[in-house]
């Protein structure tokens, strides 16, 4: 029997009257590609705050690699082995795209070295393959805050990914893309992930993305899970169809 | 490259002026002592931290040197241990208050020095209050040396200690753990969901400021040979952060050339126009904030690159 790489039970957290996760129960298992979708308001974002230990919840586990870490503070998480990128890139935009993820590199290890340089040639050189394998390397010199918005999100999920995570969660990595460079950018982003064998969690609006590149779709109503399963069956679910799906179409653009 | 030439033409710059102006050796020496607190100034600059009650650690540095005096007579000793009693200070106060960021940190700062000031004016019988402590001129290096000799002897001390604590930072800048103040400046969350404490970060920086503010603290009551509450009051501390944008945060050089045309327009301004020294020094500023954002060094830098255009 092997248990799931994240294992969340009855998750509970509201703010004020809004219930922003109301039971949710959700397992992820190792190597996965699972995709959140749901309508805005539904607690997704909320869900990888949990995860990640930005919110506490107020009742209910959370597993990670056979650990409880509900309620601990990011710091201690990231350490376990779970990175996240953000809806809002957070960049460092005084510092150019190569020292930004240079600094997540740092952050895994040797961050605290008194003499090593920042730059040092090795951790230069593993900060491009990041960058190449995200196909960013023509931005490594550039600062951060010259970026545009599609650049700017693909750096955030590189930091992520300098930070050797074993667990993955992007809130929503392709919103701000151009609509024609979506599936090459997830192609590259999900290539660049199975070859580490990181898990990932990524929250989505496009339904065609969720259709072409997860594994398994769970999908979010007020604070709920309403559905699971592989994206085929879930998309066609008249439920899902009527209650998300209905919804979105209206704001999100195809 | 360009940079260490120029740290070792303005130090040969230095010791000329020294050398054609006996008078000057004092004023350099006071300049490389603010130059020192400065730098580390600078360093909490780069996280978007402005202290304005760095003046604490400067006075714990010069009392440290005025209340040993009797006890040692060896001025080396003496800088050290106006250091290690600055950072130890440092390390109590800065647990405080990098908890905070921008105004509340400045704030808390000032708070501390005030508190600092207000004893070391009330507790008299320590501290002879706004009297001062004499300082008796120490040895230097085991050699007694009087006069212009004693002068020079400090004047060196402190340049040797500006361009290693000069060098050391523009290291230390480099490494993740400097690098990162930029990022407590920018975006202080990432880093902690990076696993990196951004309290920590600024922590080391805030004892490196203290230790610098407590050398150049011990060079001055060296220098001056007398301690006064003074040296602990908010405007001295104002007068270091005034120092840390006239000289510029790009680069180490910053605080000391900063350092060095403080103390200079303070000079020549006081000698002569008696009444009007402070607005001199206010329009230079001025002048600065709106021609150079980036400083004296940004100044520099910019000469530096066009002249290698041309060249």
């Amino acid at each position: 029997m092997s248990e799931a790489l994240l294992t969340a039970r009855g998750l509970v957290l509201a703010f004020g009257g809004v219930r922003a996760a109301d039971g949710v129960d959700l397992e992820v298992a190792e190597g996965e590609v699972l995709a959140i979708i749901g309508p805005n308001g539904a607690g997704k974002t909320t869900f990888i705050n949990m995860v990640t230990g930005y919110l506490r919840p107020q009742a209910g586990s959370i597993r990670f690699a056979g650990r409880e870490i509900a309620g601990l503070p990011p710091r201690r998480i990231v350490k376990l082995g779970i990175a996240r990128s953000f809806q809002i890139p957070q960049l460092f935009t005084d510092h150019t795209v190569l020292a930004n993820v240079a600094l997540c590199l740092a952050a895994r290890a040797g961050f605290w070295a008194p003499r090593t340089p920042l730059g040092g040639a090795s951790r230069e050189a593993r900060a491009r393959a990041i960058l190449e394998g995200l196909d960013l390397a023509h931005l490594a010199q550039t600062r951060a805050d010259q970026l545009d918005e599609g650049a700017r999100k693909l750096v955030d999920i590189a930091m992520a990914l300098a930070l050797e995570p074993r667990l993955l969660l992007m809130d929503e990595p392709t919103s701000g893309v151009a609509a024609a460079e979506k599936h090459a950018i997830m192609d590259r982003l999900l290539r660049a992930l199975r070859a580490r064998g990181v898990t990932a969690v990524f929250v989505e609006h496009d339904m065609e993305v969720v259709a072409r590149h997860a594994d398994r779709v769970a999908v979010w109503s007020q604070g709920r899970i309403l559905a699971e399963g592989p994206p085929a069956k879930v998309l066609a679910d008249p439920v899902v169809r009527r209650e998300v799906i209905g919804v979105e179409g209206v704001a999100v653009p195809c | 490259m360009a940079h260490r030439l120029l740290v070792a033409a303005a130090a040969a710059l230095l010791l000329l002026l020294a050398t054609a102006q006996p008078w000057l050796r004092f004023v350099l020496t006071i300049a490389l002592s603010t130059g020192l607190a400065v730098l580390g100034i600078m360093m909490l600059l780069r996280a978007g931290q402005v202290s304005f009650g760095h003046a604490l650690y400067v006075a714990a540095g010069a009392y440290t040197v005025a209340f040993l005096r009797p006890h040692s007579g060896e001025a080396l000793f003496l800088v050290l241990a106006g250091a290690v009693v600055a950072t130890g200070i440092g390390l109590l106060v800065g647990l405080f208050v990098t908890r905070y960021r921008d105004i509340f940190f400045g704030m808390l700062n000032l708070a501390f020095s005030m508190v600092a000031w207000s004893l070391l004016e009330k507790l008299y019988a320590l501290t002879r209050g706004t009297d001062g402590i004499r300082v008796a001129r120490p040895e230097v290096a085991g050699l007694a040396l009087e006069g212009p000799a004693y002068e020079w002897a400090l004047l060196l001390l402190a340049l040797a200690l500006a361009l290693t604590s000069g060098g050391l930072v523009a290291r230390y800048l480099r490494t993740p753990a400097g690098e990162a103040l930029g990022a407590v400046k920018t975006r202080e969350t990432r880093l902690e969901f990076a696993g990196i404490s951004a309290r920590r970060v600024l922590l080391q920086a805030y004892l490196v400021s203290a230790f610098l503010a407590g050398v150049g603290g011990a060079i001055a009551a060296l220098a001056t040979l007398h301690v006064t509450p003074l040296l602990a009051y908010w405007t001295h501390s104002g007068e270091l952060v005034f120092v840390a944008i006239l000289g510029g945060t790009g680069h180490v050089l910053g605080p000391f050339l900063g350092a060095v045309v403080f103390e200079l327009v303070r000079v020549y301004a006081a000698a002569s126009f008696p009444d009007a020294w402070q607005m001199i020094l206010g329009l230079v500023l001025l002048g600065i904030i709106l021609a150079a954002t980036r400083g004296l060094v940004g100044l520099v830098d910019d000469l530096l690159a066009r002249f290698g255009r041309r060249a």
